[in-house]
């Protein structure tokens, strides 16, 4: 049933109803008014049998979550930006150990400066933590995910972060609908753990291993996550039937039939990107959008599938790797290293900056008039006057 | 098991050990059906007494749960002597995350056993010194706020033994470690740092906060009843002599947990909702330089380059401790303890 709900809102309505039995978390703009919906939830018995968790940091929040999870709980926690960053090293731990927590990010720029607006620096930043990274371009899919998420983590074992773009999508309020208790339950079994601290068949989990065998352990590690490539077409489908709705998957296509040119892309900026595809398909150019879902693991052969033939892409990235462009855009790169495709890396949007229609029009004519050059990385919106004063400055002290 | 009136104490080098005790006041360790939850086979040197502890410990906690425990550990020496792959050392439901976490997830298998509605089935965490003291000190302090229901576990060895004998928040002032090397017109430790944590556990409220040392394990394994006995955060500090980090010999460690509680350095009591209870007075007080010399990271306040004036403000200290916990009063006429 759609109603008019705040993104946070419908994503927390949408976890309560996938029975977390332990959630762990500590605030953080943009992510707050999910994990207050959830104490909620908790505090009036409407998601129960179910601990919240008050935990002194994100560090804390994902390590109790590990904790619960190794004792056979459903477990769920949600953070952003510095927060994230505080968790980085419990991320491997519980990946490394198979634990399937499921994370929502509300995505949001790192500091310094700090600064609470979105962008995707956050999950860039733990993009190789072994996380499976599932990134909503609308509230909808955001909800849809994070069903999909539980079903995904649990099956392989494998924790799964649900990215989801600060205020941009947490604090908008439109019409979703959030799958009814039966849909989920339909979809996501009780959660039945692959090993569990148990008094009664008593293991070691996190045992130290070595160099005999630590290259073996990350190879089979690393096995297990490139079946996420396998099992999200297939959760995604189970969704469709279930809901008749299409969300998530690895990798899709907008307007892509006879395209020679594509922009690709990620998160909520999709939407104003298919607007400008749109306009500009109605006056003839041949573009159109590939919207990357999965993130991690890299989906290469969906991506090389959907970018096959095409003479240029322009990767809209809302975050970068200083000296290498973007993390987006090396992931194109290697992908299509092999094709004559030109490759325009772009950053847009970061620490907030809205990617507008107009500044996307704009950037796609430059493109399509040969005006920017693939082998630099593009700022979009970039206020050249301050920059060029302030570069003039530092040069003119250095000499 | 009901503590005993029973008094024996160690003479010379003669152990008066269980076997003059009557079947059911002897220590846990000497009952055939014990859980022995950690097994022979790992890794720690001769005579560590952090492996000694965790022993009586666990096997203390698996017969006060009736085998119904979960364990956290935190990286340190007793994580990594008990678990090099493929072998472990552990005959209990045993899980190791991080460095500085493990008060959290021992919150978390807590959280999960309720939510499972198997509260029967207890958490206990443990962790070094610098584990507990310094790195884990923000999810232990969590821990303790929320009065989670775990009970942890410090063993004490005074520095960060693991990584090759570090200063920690918990080394005493002038021990050599490797970066407080005896150099300098300060040799070692400084003075004036480190943390208490027993106290700082106290002033958490929490319900039950003791102090134990591995020279009295019967007095341990008690602690370890009593703490299970009760429901929320719970913290237990052990003493646990490390012969490496030390610089002692191996067969010293009873004898240096000891004298540490002889001479007050290390007081052993228990308190109650951060309020002490019960402390465990010093039948025989000795001097500091008794245990001091005994271990080679003191060697260099001894000797012809001595530091008597060094000696003399740790002996302040162990005086501090003896007033404050008033740990003289009883005087014990009957009481030998010749170490
Ligand atoms: C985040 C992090 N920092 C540093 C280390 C390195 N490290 C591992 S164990 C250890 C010291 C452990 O000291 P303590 O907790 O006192 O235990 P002990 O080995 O003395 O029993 C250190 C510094 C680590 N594993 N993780
Ligand atoms: S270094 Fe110390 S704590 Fe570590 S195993 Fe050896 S004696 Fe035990
Ligand atoms: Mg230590």
């Amino acid at each position: 049933m759609l109603r008019q709900l705040e993104g946070s809102r419908a994503v927390a309505e949408t976890v309560a109803r996938c029975r977390p039995q332990v959630i762990a978390a500590y605030p953080i703009s943009p992510q707050t008014h999910i994990v207050e919906a959830l104490s909620d939830l908790v505090r009036t018995g409407e998601l129960e049998p179910c601990e919240y968790l008050m935990v002194e940091s994100e560090f804390g929040a994902l390590s109790a979550c590990i904790g619960a999870s190794a004792a056979g709980s459903r477990t769920y926690t949600a953070t952003a930006s510095q927060g994230l960053l505080f968790m980085a090293e419990a991320l491997p731990n519980a990946s490394g150990l198979g634990l399937p927590v499921v994370m929502t990010v509300a995505n949001r720029a790192i500091g310094a400066p700090i600064n609470i607006w979105n962008d995707h620096s956050d999950a860039m930043s733990q993009r190789d933590a072994g996380w499976v990274q599932l990134f909503a371009e609308s509230n909808q899919e955001a909800v849809d995910l994070h069903v999909q998420a539980f079903v995904l983590a649990e099956r392989l074992s494998l924790p799964v972060m649900v990215c989801m773009d600060g205020f941009v999508l947490t604090h908008a309020v439109e019409e979703i609908d959030v799958p009814d208790q039966e849909v989920v339950d339909s979809l996501l079994p009780p959660f039945s753990p692959r090993q569990v601290l148990d008094p009664a068949a008593p293991v070691t989990i996190g045992a130290m291993v070595g160099p005999e065998a630590f290259t073996e352990v990350k190879y089979l590690a690393a096995a297990q996550q490139l079946r996420v490539l396998d099992e999200v077409p297939v959760i995604a489908e189970a969704f469709e039937q279930a809901t008749g709705r299409s969300s998530g998957g690895l990798v899709s296509s907008y307007r892509m039939e006879e395209a020679t040119i594509a922009v690709l892309a990620m998160g909520s900026v999709l939407g104003s990107v298919k607007d400008v595809v749109d306009e500009l398909r109605d006056v003839g150019v041949p573009i159109g959008v590939v919207a990357v879902s999965c993130y991690r693991p890299w989906p290469l052969d969906e991506v090389r599938a959907a970018l096959a033939g095409l003479e240029q892409v322009v990767v809209l990235n809302r975050a970068f790797a200083v000296g290498s462009g973007t993390m987006l855009g090396q992931d194109v790169r290697l992908t299509l290293a092999t094709s004559a495709t030109r490759v325009h890396d772009v950053v847009a949007g970061l620490g907030g900056r809205p990617v507008t229609r107009a500044s996307i029009r704009s950037l796609l004519a430059a493109v399509i008039g040969g005006e920017v050059d693939p082998d630099r990385l593009h700022f979009l919106d970039l206020d050249q006057d301050v920059v060029a004063r302030e570069l003039g400055l530092a040069l003119a002290k250095e000499s | 098991m009901a503590p005993t009136d029973l008094k024996l104490y160690q003479i010379g080098t003669f152990a008066a050990g269980n076997r003059l005790l009557d079947p059911g006041d002897r220590s846990v360790q000497a009952d055939p059906g014990r859980a022995s939850s950690i097994t022979s086979g790992h890794r720690a040197c001769q005579g560590c007494g952090e492996a000694l502890g965790a022993r009586f410990v666990l096997d203390a906690a698996m017969r006060a749960a009736g085998g119904e425990i979960v364990i956290a550990n935190a990286t340190g020496c007793l994580e990594v002597f008990s678990t090099p792959y493929p072998e472990s050392a552990w005959q209990l439901a045993w899980v190791h995350s991080l460095f500085g976490n493990v008060a959290a997830v021992a919150t978390g298998v807590a959280a999960a056993l309720k939510a499972q509605g198997r509260e029967h089935v207890r958490v206990v965490a443990q962790a070094g010194d610098g584990g507990t003291v310094d790195i884990g000190l923000g999810c232990l302090s969590g821990m303790f706020e929320r009065n989670d229901d775990v009970l942890f576990v410090c063993y004490d060895n005074q520095g960060y033994m693991n990584t090759g004998v570090q200063r920690s928040g918990a080394t005493p002032p002038a021990a050599r470690t490797a970066n407080t090397r005896p150099v300098g017109s300060e040799p070692g430790n400084v003075f004036g740092q480190g943390k208490d944590l027993p106290r700082i556990a106290m002033a958490h409220e929490i319900p039950y906060v003791a102090t134990a040392t591995v020279a009295d394990l019967r007095d341990l394994e008690r602690k370890v009843e009593k703490a299970m006995s009760l429901r929320g955060a719970r913290y237990l500090h052990v003493l646990v002599p490390c012969p490496l980090g030390w610089a002692s010999a191996s067969q010293d460690t009873i004898r240096l947990a000891r004298l540490a509680t002889q001479s007050g350095l290390f007081p052993v009591f228990e308190a109650e909702h951060g309020v002490v209870t019960a402390t465990t007075p010093i039948r025989r007080r000795v001097p500091v330089e008794d245990y001091l010399t005994l271990q080679g990271r003191f060697a260099h306040l001894f000797g012809p380059d001595g530091r008597p004036d060094v000696v003399a403000r740790i002996q302040a200290g162990a005086d501090r401790n003896i007033d404050r916990y008033d740990l003289v009063t009883v005087v014990d006429p009957d009481g030998v303890d010749h170490v």
